[in-house]
């Protein structure tokens, strides 16, 4: 096997990034193929809570670069899907403890290991965002509807160019069908339109993602979430299956046809 | 808050529009860094350029960036103004 390396970034912090990564990595995991999530996020971890394995942990991606263990002991195997793995952060170091070219070293040690390594990649442009950008087959951006993070996202998109690492993929995360619909939030269409990049997925508001990050549960493992299917969806799209997508911005009711219809730019 | 026949007119401007149009704006500076004023000095220098070979209507120029994709893309329109007639016999 010859894995895919897929970083999971940004820009704005609070996106959704670890979220969207845990989902991804759980939903690939489940349709049988071997995963290994990488937290790069150094000094800020999330990934073990959020995957419900903060427990387990006893090496870290620090450990594995400086040579304290060997890659297999870092990873942490999920007993839920036995094809799951995760290599956290270091919690006490910071991102300068680790260099791109570690990054693609370890990568290139996964290599034969599984079928996809998935980069959790800290908010910012900074090192973290180069160390987990580095060894990367294929970048996932992950947006918000909202302006700051559509602002954001087309930065990081512009320095995935600048570093050859492109054509970047969206995500758009926490979009909320009813507020598009009235008009007072950014539609697919419109990110896509100012992007102008390849949609991955549209992710809709579920308050099950917060339910299941309390519990350490994503939403994947969830067949009656709605965030849940758009992350499967990902997953399978990841794997090269044409998937259509959720269809959120459907103007239902006579009075929105109507107004569509009287005004047919004004959404 | 409008009323309702302006809701239904779509006569008031949603926050969704205002935030693209906000946002086409702001991108454009993001990604090419020229400001709106560098944009303007550049305007008066191509005016002065310009002129100096051929007559142009200065007032009616516009210049300005557009987006196709992901490139971002300097679009001048500059009206001639017509040269003095001279008649053939």
């Amino acid at each position: 096997m010859t894995a895919k390396v897929v970083t999971v970034t940004s820009g704005k912090g609070g996106v959704g990034k670890t979220t969207a990564t845990a989902n991804i990595a759980i939903a690939l995991a489940a349709t049988g193929d071997k995963v290994v999530c990488i937290d790069a996020d150094i000094g800020l971890r999330n990934l073990d809570v959020i995957l419900g394995l903060e427990n387990r942990i006893v090496y870290d991606l620090v450990d594995v670069i400086e040579g304290r263990c060997r890659l297999r002991q870092a990873m942490i195997r999920d007993k839920r899907l036995p094809e799951l793995h995760l290599i956290p952060a270091a919690q006490t170091r910071d991102k300068t403890a680790v260099s791109p070219s570690d990054m693609v070293r370890l990568c290139d040690e996964l290599q034969n290991e599984c079928d996809w390594v998935l980069i959790d990649s800290p908010a910012g442009i900074e090192r973290g965002f180069r160390n987990a950008v580095a060894p990367a087959d294929m970048i996932v951006v992950i947006t918000n509807p909202e302006i700051s993070a559509v602002r954001d996202a087309d930065r990081i998109i512009g320095l995935i160019e600048a570093e050859e690492k492109g054509p970047a993929h969206l995500i758009i995360n926490r979009i909320k069908p009813e507020l598009v619909k009235r008009g007072d939030m950014l539609s697919t269409e419109d990110v896509l339109e100012l992007l102008a990049v390849e949609l991955m997925g549209v992710v809709p508001e579920d308050e099950k993602v917060l339910m299941g990050g309390n519990r350490g549960t994503p939403v994947a493992l969830d067949d009656h979430s709605a965030a849940g299917h758009a992350f499967r969806n990902i997953a399978r799209r990841l794997k090269g299956e044409d998937i259509p997508f959720l269809d959120l911005t459907n103007h239902g009711g006579l009075l929105g046809r109507l107004s569509k219809l009287l005004h047919p730019g004004g959404r | 808050m409008g009323s309702f026949f302006d809701q239904l007119f779509g006569r008031e401007k949603k926050s969704a529009n205002q935030a693209k149009e906000r946002l086409r704006l702001v991108l454009i500076h993001d990604r090419t860094d020229l400001t709106p004023g560098a944009l303007d000095m550049m305007k008066d220098e191509l005016i002065s350029v310009i002129s100096r070979y051929v007559q142009i209507d200065s007032a009616a120029m516009q210049i300005g960036v557009e987006q196709r994709g992901r490139e971002q893309r300097l679009v001048a329109d500059i009206p001639l103004k017509p040269a003095g007639r001279r008649r053939r016999s």
